[in-house]
């Protein structure tokens, strides 16, 4: 069994040290689509997580019994299968958040994070470790996704979780919304701001100059 | 061990039997939340029903009201009338949009007839007829769609019994674009439809326009959304025309439906 350290590391790491979208730079088409609402934001981090941590744990358990010829082609199948399962759990139990979701929740099968962890280290690592890590990068995915949901949707709509914060002009408030972070591109902002601070203070992760 | 696993004897073993569980799991999960799924989507649709009709407040028990004071019937809108089932299908289960584009179920449009953008219409449209507490008519829901500027708007139209005035108007689903014509849903600019005449001295006369002239049959278009206010213009000139509910609504009008 790993040591505790280890386990912080596996768990932990990849929220600032090794954040997936901040370093990595990976997953970044579903930040851009589903956070302008915080509510779709979190099923959707929780959809992630759970599909990159499961996928993570099948893939370990099978890991030495994968021909190395088709493994690819293993991870895509047992990935796909539990989106398809979150998808039609997200169907029966929160209808009018999948009906926003369903596109997004499909890509989920594509998005680089599961797949990138799936053969980075699920291959290697025994099954409980395996299952952390897909844990620890959901979490590292879902605080940035939850950052830029909450800015854009403060921002861009005066509310959060579908309560209204500030009062809309449009409605006879005092707040004008800006257009632009409704829009899916304002993500690029957003998270370009945060990795800028992130960058400030964890200085280890400029890249040097060329 | 790693020599075994690239046999292809173990290769194809590997690939069938996870193809196998994988596929026990997902055929599982599909069936087994079906139902469930099936009632969130009609209750969804019940739902949008209510809300077109203004009877929709967090509080509202949606199937109680639904089965209290809602008829859903079927209507042949070529012969005008009433029919119990279309292709084995009751009212509750009909689904319009999904019949227009079958054979036998709908009828294409030609280019010059189809001003909402459709491609084709269904025979048998599926009418909601709400009832006030004292169980007299007080509202009719009927399904309208039409081509905005990315896609096709699909919305319900409560209509009062004199099958002129608007009462509520409720875009269900569409891809407009947010903050600009995704507007269409919202409540202030629906509200303001609320009233509006549909009809002037027996045709379609609603305007979606920049410059309002006529108060009875003028509606504010959305700013920004140019394209996409046409687009409601236009399905409610199709909708509301001889050519889709036109004669439907002269006979409840009168009365004669039964």
């Amino acid at each position: 069994m790993a040591s505790a350290k280890e386990v912080k590391e596996v768990l932990f790491g990849p929220i600032f040290a090794n954040n997936p979208i901040a370093l990595q730079i990976l997953g970044i088409c579903s930040a851009l689509a589903v956070t302008s609402k915080m509510e779709n934001t979190v099923v959707m981090c929780i959809a992630l997580t759970l599909v990159t941590a499961f996928s993570n744990l099948f893939i370990s358990i099978i890991r030495n019994h994968i021909p190395s010829s088709v493994r690819i082609i293993v991870q895509m199948t047992i990935i796909a299968s539990l989106v398809i399962v979150v998808d039609q759990v997200l169907r029966a139990y929160a209808y009018s958040i999948a009906k926003e979701l369903s596109v997004f929740v499909g890509l989920i099968i594509t998005n680089c994070i599961v797949m990138g962890r799936a053969e980075a280290y699920a291959m290697k690592s025994p099954p409980m470790l395996s299952f952390l890590d897909g844990i620890g990068n959901g979490l590292g995915y879902s605080v940035v996704l939850l950052t830029v949901g909450f800015v854009r949707e403060l921002f861009g709509s005066g509310s959060l979780f579908g309560y209204q914060i500030m009062s809309l002009a449009s409605e006879g408030g005092w707040y004008q919304p800006i257009g632009l972070l409704v829009l899916p591109p304002s993500a690029f902002f957003i998270i370009g701001g945060f990795i800028w601070v992130l960058r400030t203070f964890r200085t280890e992760q400029v890249e040097p100059k060329e | 061990m790693a020599n075994k696993n690239e046999s292809l004897g173990k290769t194809l073993f590997v690939v069938i039997a996870l193809c196998l569980v994988c596929a026990i799991i997902v055929a599982g999960s599909a069936v087994g939340l079906k139902p469930i799924q099936e009632k969130n989507a009609a209750l969804d649709m019940q739902r949008n029903v209510l809300d077109a009709a203004g009877l929709l407040t967090p509080e509202t028990n949606v199937v109680e009201i639904f089965n209290q004071r809602v008829e859903t019937r079927l209507i042949n809108l070529n012969t005008l009338e009433t029919v119990d089932s279309v292709d084995g299908k009751s009212a509750t289960d009909y689904d319009p949009i999904a019949s227009a584009k079958k054979a036998g179920l709908g009828t294409k449009l030609e280019k010059s007839n189809d001003v909402a953008g459709i491609g084709s219409r269904e025979d048998v449209a599926k009418v909601y007829f709400i009832n006030g507490n004292d169980g007299a008519l007080e509202t009719v829901v009927v399904y309208v769609r039409g081509y905005g500027l990315w896609g096709t708007m699909y919305g319900l139209m409560a209509i009062a019994p004199d099958m002129n005035t608007i009462k509520g108007l409720n875009f269900y689903e569409h891809s407009e674009t947010p903050g600009l014509g995704g507007e269409i849903q919202n409540p202030n600019w629906v509200a303001s439809w609320e009233g509006k005449e549909i009809y002037d001295n027996g045709s379609v006369a609603l305007d979606v326009t920049k410059n309002v002239t006529d108060k009875a049959h003028d509606i504010d278009a959305l700013s920004g959304a140019t394209l996409t206010s046409n687009g409601v213009e236009n399905t409610m000139q199709f909708w509301f025309s001889d050519k889709a509910y036109g004669p439907l609504f002269d006979k409840i009008r009168k009365g004669e439906l039964n």
